[in-house]
């Protein structure tokens, strides 16, 4: 096959494109420019705050053997990631901007620009598995290495995206054999650092990025009776279940922490209130996708885990389609779940599909 | 079986280059020393420039060698700058072209941003050339306030020519100091730095076929630009540093030999590249060629393509062996649409469509067949590519 392996600088997609290349495909090597810095001297400037990643991935191509390119998709990236971020924000909600950069960068625009190219598939890093069932159907699975586990981020994947993506690390048990096996194999980055941050948000704060974007609107934080008890500048950047920076100055009366419960973007209010009133029985959406075959009959309900961050724990649910809208009822509570987050559906170690959740239901109230 | 149609952003090392650098690697001694070692060397670096100034047609002692392009074109423009400035304060505007190559555009921006200099930027004509005239007008208007005008001599993405002679005649009438980026020139067309009137002006070997690293600053004997290095005073206090003669001498050996076979390679070129782009805009309607109607270099075509990106073009090309340009990246590798192009008044993505073409000395009628057989196949394939800003 030809293989479009997408290097980020890191060691994961490096390893990837080693043994896409040990595998005997025809790899070659591209380096994804996704995010625009102003200020440079430069007109029309972009792509130019990841010149070290985009060096190791060259380092990494160069060792490999492999051709190597930079292609930039600052501006998809901007409209579709980066935007989207800010917008859903500004709503009150949650986003997950690496699973938009999956679903519409990575495996979209660099996908249909690979396959238009010439090539059959994009290899990336990833820790998950593509199986196939007993009648050829794919499927998305966990990796074995379960801490490093990233099937949660992919769980936006349909069939013709799966039927076009490579995941090379998928049967390695732990990120300590990729790091063993990419100093084996001479590459420079075997012990570079994770990045955990959201890409485009280096110094990892959200609240503050998002302050460049979003003009301050002071507003006030209430307890669940409606009391004021405290101010803010934005409801922009505060998150369900977030418990520090709401800087309120008096102890709640029973001396509990306090949770952001809900955010009302109209009122520019934040409503806090004790850990039990985030305990989330039922979550709904509609925007969904099946990962490869779809369930039978989606208007039944059927059994399944969720999980709804990208290293969160599961719980086990039932979840039916009605009237286009997915319904789930977790059969454990969650605790903080905000609209915007996406509720990926598991059964086993497969990936069903995902749905970015629009609206929750405690046990006492709905949130939207 | 490589095909090499990238000879602007560097040409292949001469065999007069590779021997002068060879035979002056063998010969041990720092120019500088007294001795008879020393002197040697010094011989050596003092053939070069005599073979240097011929080669730009200007005094000896107006070689100033450095480490490329780059370097020499920092240097006058900030060094003239400099001195034009504190000679006169009130000289703090830099008139220049929006065609200008990084390397003397960005002295020029970091001098607005750092220093208090303003910048005056004359406008394109659609096919590339100076609006001559309105630059001729606005320098009588505001030749007091003037500390340096700079001018690239031929653009290095188009190809188009300047006729910077034209305006350093007008400068020098005015007491006006003005330098011209010839790096893209030298070696392609003639040209002479005494007949120019221009206070200095930026060479560089490595597009002559001589090793990356060595350049020169033609500086007229009159100029006294501040120095950007200080140190033991080389070259004229412009350049302090250990000279590099080995270089030099390939750089004065390639250039010499450029400036012989400079006709007959030029009539050549001509003849492949007007093939060439009369193949290209035959099967491809959506090519344009921007540099219509403009003077231009013999070795440079430059085409846009409609409907598609030039790193889908440069990476299928390049699969079949060919290697051509786009204009200039970013440190990260990143193909940025070229300042020139939406100078000229292009848009963003029709700046983001274009291919430089550029032959040499060692291009074949072999390598522009090749080139034409490929380029046809190779844009439909971008074509079902699309831009990479599409929603999808």
């Amino acid at each position: 096959m030809r293989i479009l392996a997408a290097m980020s600088g890191g060691v994961d997609s490096a390893v990837a494109a080693a043994r896409a290349v040990e595998a005997g495909h025809e790899v070659v090597g591209v380096h994804l420019a996704l995010s625009r810095m102003p200020g440079t001297l430069r007109t029309g400037s972009r792509g130019c705050c990841t010149i070290e990643d985009s060096m190791d991935a060259q380092r990494a191509a160069n060792t490999l053997g492999i051709p190597y390119y930079v292609w930039d998709f600052s501006e998809r990236f901007k409209i579709d990631v980066v935007d989207d971020f800010v917008a859903e924000y500004k709503a009150g909600r949650t986003p997950n901007p690496c699973m938009r950069c999956n679903e519409r960068i990575k495996f979209a625009a660099l996908l249909e620009k690979g396959l238009a190219l010439g090539f059959d598939a994009v290899a990336t890093g990833h820790y998950a598995s593509i199986k196939e069932d007993s009648d050829g159907n794919l499927e998305l699975h966990r990796s074995l290495a379960m801490a490093k586990d990233q099937s949660y981020v992919l769980g936006v994947l349909n069939k013709d995206q799966l039927k076009h993506s490579y995941f090379p690390l998928g049967a390695t048990a732990s990120k300590d054999l990729i790091r063993k096996e990419a100093a084996d194999r001479g590459l420079s980055v075997a012990q570079k650092p994770d990045s955990y941050d959201i890409c485009f948000i280096p110094e990892g704060d959200t609240r503050d990025w998002l302050k460049e974007f979003v003009p301050s609107e002071p507003g006030t934080i209430l307890d669940q009776d409606g009391n004021q008890i405290g101010e803010h500048d934005s409801h922009v950047g505060f998150t369900i279940g977030q418990r520090k920076g709401l800087n309120l100055g008096r102890p709640a009366k029973d001396g509990k922490p306090r949770y952001v419960l809900e955010i009302r973007p109209v009122t520019k209010e934040i409503i806090v209130g004790p850990e039990e009133a985030l305990q989330i029985s039922e979550l709904y959406g509609t925007r969904l996708s099946w990962c490869g075959k779809p369930q039978l009959d989606p208007s039944v309900f059927f059994d399944c885990e969720v999980q709804v961050r990208a290293h969160g724990d599961t719980v086990p649910a039932q979840a039916a389609v009605i009237d286009g809208e997915m319904i789930i009822h977790l059969l454990e509570p969650f605790y903080g779940v905000a609209p915007g987050q996406t509720a990926v559906l598991y059964v086993g170690t497969r990936v069903l599909g995902q749905v970015t959740i629009d609206r929750t239901k405690s046990k006492a109230s709905v949130s939207a | 079986m490589s095909v090499f149609l990238d000879h602007a952003a560097t040409t292949p090392l001469r065999p007069e280059a590779m021997v002068a650098l060879e035979k002056a690697l063998g010969v041990l001694g720092n120019p500088s020393s007294v001795h008879s070692d020393g002197q040697r060397t010094r011989a050596i670096l003092e053939d070069a420039r005599d073979q240097i100034s011929k080669a730009a047609d200007c005094n000896r002692s107006e070689v100033i060698f450095t480490s490329g392009g780059t370097e020499s074109n920092n240097e006058a423009i900030k060094g003239l700058y400099w001195e034009a400035n504190n000679k006169d304060p009130q000289r703090n505007l830099i008139i220049t072209s929006a065609a200008e190559h990084h390397a003397a555009l960005d002295p020029a921006l970091w001098l607005a941003a750092e220093q208090g200099a303003e910048i005056h930027y004359v406008d394109l004509e659609a096919n590339g050339m100076v609006k001559l005239g309105e630059l001729e007008e606005f320098i009588m208007l505001n030749s007091s306030r003037i500390a340096l005008i700079s001018l690239i001599w031929v653009n290095n993405e188009t190809g188009v020519i300047t006729d910077v002679p034209r305006i350093a005649k007008l400068a020098k009438e005015l007491g006006i100091a003005i330098h011209s980026d010839a790096v893209a020139a030298f070696g392609n067309i003639p040209l002479s730095f005494k007949d120019s009137n221009l206070t200095s002006m930026a060479i560089s070997g490595h597009k002559v076929g001589s090793p990356i690293g060595v350049g020169a600053l033609i500086v007229s004997r009159g100029a006294k630009p501040a120095s950007l290095l200080h140190g033991g005073g080389q070259e004229r206090g412009l350049r302090s540093g250990t000279m590099n003669y080995p270089l030099a001498a390939a750089f004065a050996a390639a250039a010499a030999a450029a400036q012989l076979d400079m006709a007959l390679r030029a009539q050549r070129l001509v003849g492949l590249r007007d093939h060439l782009e009369r193949e290209i805009l035959k099967a491809i309607p959506n090519a344009l060629r921007t540099a219509f109607g403009a003077e231009r270099v013999p070795h440079n075509a430059h085409l846009i393509f409609d409907g598609v990106q030039s790193d889908s073009l440069l990476f299928l090309l390049d699969q079949r062996g060919i290697s051509v340009s786009a204009g200039s990246a970013c440190q990260a590798g990143v193909l940025a649409p070229s300042h020139v192009l939406l100078a000229m008044g292009y848009s963003e993505t029709q700046a983001g469509a274009c291919l430089r073409i550029t032959l040499g000395r060692t291009t074949t009628q072999s390598d522009v067949d090749v080139f034409i057989d490929a380029i046809v196949p190779s844009f439909e394939q971008s074509l079902l590519a699309g831009l990479s800003s599409r929603a999808i």
